[in-house]
């Protein structure tokens, strides 16, 4: 297994979060992981986005330049990196905000509505939690339980009362994947 | 064995330098390197260590200079431009031969330049950034877990030797995270600081001063100070290699440079192409030995760094002219990609250099 | 005829990058509006500090220079000494001028070297994300004193402008905040006086803003310009520094 991933959107959408809670994960389940986030003075109301990388080998080069899966949580980052996504790769991208998908047919594509859902379950800032729903469903990069577990470890632990609906929005999040999967993409269904 | 954590590269060298006794930091803000004095603003009280942001790096600097005068355990941290400010405190220390561990989180220059990540301080570094005939030890970390280990080490070999040891990273080693091996320090047998102005107590006064007006004791100095870097050149150098042994092309990179060249070794391979790596762990001393040795039965040698090309000299002092010396490198913040390295190995291997 | 809310002459049409609810925006306009009046951009010079008004020479429409981190008096004296006739302003934060560049404000000021300095004090610092500055109010959380600054160890904060009017080259201080109509048209004039004071060649000329950093203070505009008014103007008064020069 090697997962290049490359999470993105508006500073404050918490990207490098998801990006971290990702990484945590793949540190829980022995893989090989390494975590680049974008930073400075940029990052105040501007883009941010971070690089990740989740390998049963050694991690050589921390950056991301051919990733093989983009999150993309508003335009801007989808223009942007949609075409280093590599040939076979996976665009996953928050269709609440971007109205036109990215012009590549050679990629997975898949819209998630992030900002909808986020609203439907009450919290607008749980957003990214369901891009990352949908990314764990199609990716099978780490499992959600152990996301779930490295929330635990990364959130302060003040902040722990909003695990639970973290997991909600994760759970809407794979089940738009499966929905994806079982009617667009019959070949790959077999593996939820 | 330790606990495994994600840490950010700056915070563990903030927190390695609290397993290897650092009870002292003094240090100024600036970007990329700002989460080591914010973590030690947190963790210092914790362990009932001292934490002062000082008014600038030529203060900060100088207390790191008072707080190693009085026998401390000590560091400061910052990014290139206040690296610039520190150069004349650390002649000094070099100079009064006081130990301290100094870590430059390099941005892209010159002047203010920019806040990614770059190689081009590496002259400043191992060619003595201040004034004088000294030297610093110089290391460069590759990984998160090696700028745990290196700064642990770094303690260590700044009071073995009595001289400051510098932690030469990038913008991009400090920024992202990676799991790390909380370690136990292996105990050293480490000379006493028998030379600390702590008080005059039962014995003669200690004087600690980098003054010699008289030019035939300040040489006689400087010859003791060149007798000691030779020692430390004997004993000290580090390097790693990758799949060098039958590499035709050896690449020569450190620090975030090494990874990238390491993945640009992978596709190389892949590709059947022949593709090694030499990575340079102490920047001073640099491994010119193992450089020589490494690189004998292969055809060119190709030197990737974030800078115009420094490293690159000392690479040609190893290699001499018994081979063509290369070179692929990005600035100002840039970082080559292992594409980009990819593209100039075959570039090379086909023009027959 | 000057259209009342038209862009100053002295300002470009340059989006700031400035976050929302920073004063920094409105003392620079303030700056360019007093420029305009006394009608003297085209031998205006501009320096600015590294802080988060660096890219001030964006913004500016006069000449500027760049200058290292707490050296802008130090370069507006070799400016001022080259070009007596020209207007020369430093544009500095509070860990410019007060941490790091506290010898050269002290040194420019006691010489009474003939320039304005604009200083923003918004007791943080903001560029870097955060941290403590000289002026971070007792007991203020930053990232570098995450328990409250703690005056045992982190010393007090720094009055600037009382400080440097015990100095006998000074010729006019003022302390002034943007918070208010009423407080805009105060540090206006306040501006336009130490403007005056360098091209009447009295000597040295500060005005010190007490500034907002919403961004770094966790707060929301409104509650930042609340916090100036009712924290920060506590330990920093408004008002009229100046003290007469006693030269014996
Ligand atoms: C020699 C040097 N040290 C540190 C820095 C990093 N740095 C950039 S801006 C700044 C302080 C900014 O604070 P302030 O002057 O208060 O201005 P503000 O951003 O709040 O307007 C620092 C420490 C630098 N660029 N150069
Ligand atoms: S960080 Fe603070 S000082 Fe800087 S622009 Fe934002 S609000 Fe203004």
């Amino acid at each position: 297994m090697h997962e290049e991933v490359v999470f993105a959107g508006f500073g404050g959408q918490g990207v490098l979060l998801i990006g971290q809670l990702v990484t945590y994960a793949g540190m829980i389940e022995g893989a090989n992981v390494s975590w680049m986030p974008s930073y400075g003075p940029e990052m105040r109301g501007g883009t941010a986005n971070c690089q990740v990388v989740v390998s049963s080998k050694e991690v050589s080069s921390p950056l991301v330049t051919e990733p093989t899966s983009l999150i993309a949580l508003n335009k801007p980052s989808l223009d942007k990196f949609a075409p280093w996504v590599k040939r076979g790769g996976l665009i996953i991208y928050n269709s609440s905000l971007i109205q036109s998908p990215p012009g590549r047919t050679d990629v997975r594509v898949l819209a998630v509505p992030a900002n909808e859902v986020a609203n439907e379950l009450g919290d607008l800032r749980i957003a990214n939690m369901v891009a990352l729903g949908a990314y764990l469903a199609t990716s099978r990069v780490v499992s959600c339980d152990t996301v779930l577990d490295a929330m635990k470890r990364v959130l302060p632990e003040r902040r722990h009362n909003l695990i639970p609906l973290n997991r909600q929005a994760l759970a809407r999040g794979i089940e738009i994947a499966s929905v994806w999967h079982s009617r667009d993409r019959g070949d790959v269904s077999g593996r939820q | 064995m330790g606990e495994k954590v994600l840490m950010k590269g700056n915070e563990a060298i903030a927190e390695a330098a609290i397993l290897a006794g650092c009870r002292h930091f003094f240090g100024y803000p600036i970007t990329p390197q700002n989460e080591i004095p914010e973590y030690m603003s947190r963790r210092m009280p914790e362990v009932g260590g001292v934490f002062l942001q000082a008014e600038s790096e030529v203060a900060g600097s100088n207390m790191v200079y008072g707080a190693a005068c009085a026998g401390a355990r000590v560091m400061t941290t910052s990014s290139s431009p206040g690296i610039s400010l520190m150069q004349e405190a650390i002649s000094y220390m070099a100079g009064a031969e006081l130990p301290c561990v100094l870590v430059n989180i390099v941005r892209g220059g010159p002047g203010l330049g920019g806040i990614q990540g770059s190689q081009a301080d590496y002259f400043q570094a191992t060619k003595g950034g201040g004034h004088g005939d000294y030297k610093l030890i110089v290391l460069a970390p590759s990984s998160v877990q090696e700028l745990m280990d290196l700064t642990i080490t770094a303690f260590d070999l700044a009071d073995m030797y009595r001289n400051p040891v510098m932690i030469l990273g990038d913008a991009i080693l400090g920024q992202m995270m990676e799991p790390v091996i909380l370690k136990e320090r292996p105990k050293q047998d480490l000379p006493p600081k028998t030379w600390a102005t702590v008080g005059a107590k039962m014995r003669p006064k200690n004087v600690i001063t980098s003054l010699s007006l008289d030019p035939v004791k300040l040489e006689k100095h400087n010859l003791r100070l060149a007798e000691k870097y030779k020692r430390v050149a004997d004993e000290q150098v580090r390097y790693k290699t990758y799949m060098a042994d039958d590499a035709e092309t050896l690449l020569v990179a450190y620090g975030t440079c090494a990874r990238i060249a390491q993945a640009a070794v992978d596709i190389a391979r892949e590709r059947g192409l022949k593709v090694g790596l030499f990575r340079p762990i102490s920047l001073w001393p640099f491994p010119y030995d193992a450089l020589q040795l490494t690189a004998q039965e292969s055809l060119r040698v190709l030197v990737v760094e974030m800078s115009l090309g420094q490293m690159i000299e000392d690479v040609r002092l190893a290699i001499l002219d018994s081979k063509p010396v290369c070179f692929y490198g990005r600035t100002g913040g840039m970082t080559p990609t292992p594409r980009e390295v990819l593209d100039e190995i075959e570039k090379i291997v086909e023009e027959g250099i | 005829m000057k259209q009342v809310f038209g862009r100053p002459d002295a300002l470009t049409d340059v989006p700031t990058h400035y976050c929302p609810g920073c004063t920094h925006g409105i003392i620079h306009r303030l700056v360019a509006e007093v420029i305009d009046e006394l009608g003297v951009r085209e031998r205006t010079i501009g320096i600015s500090p590294v802080g988060c008004a660096v890219l001030a020479y964006d913004y500016f429409n006069c000449d500027f220079v760049e200058a290292s981190h707490g050296r802008a008096p130090a370069v507006a004296t070799g400016i001022k000494r080259v070009l007596p006739d020209s207007v020369v302003f430093c544009y500095q934060g509070d860990g410019d001028l007060a941490s790091i560049g506290a010898a050269e404000i002290v040194h420019a000021a006691t010489r009474g070297e003939k320039i304005t300095v604009i200083f923003v004090n918004n007791a943080i610092y903001g560029m870097t994300g955060g941290q403590m500055a000289p002026t971070t109010l007792p007991g203020q959380r930053t990232t570098t004193s995450p328990r409250g600054r703690d005056v045992e160890s982190a010393g007090y904060p720094i009055r600037v402008a009382e400080l440097l009017s015990s100095l006998s080259g000074v010729a006019y201080i003022a302390r002034v905040s943007a918070t208010s109509p009423a407080n805009v048209t105060k540090a206006k004039r306040a501006v336009r006086k130490a403007f005056e004071m360098q091209i009447d060649g009295k000597g040295f000329s500060l005005v010190e803003f007490l500034s907002t950093c919403p961004i770094n203070w966790g707060m929301s505009p409104l509650e930042a310009m609340k916090w100036v008014d009712e924290k920060m103007s506590l330990y920093y008064p408004l008002g009229d520094y100046t003290q007469v020069p006693e030269v014996g």
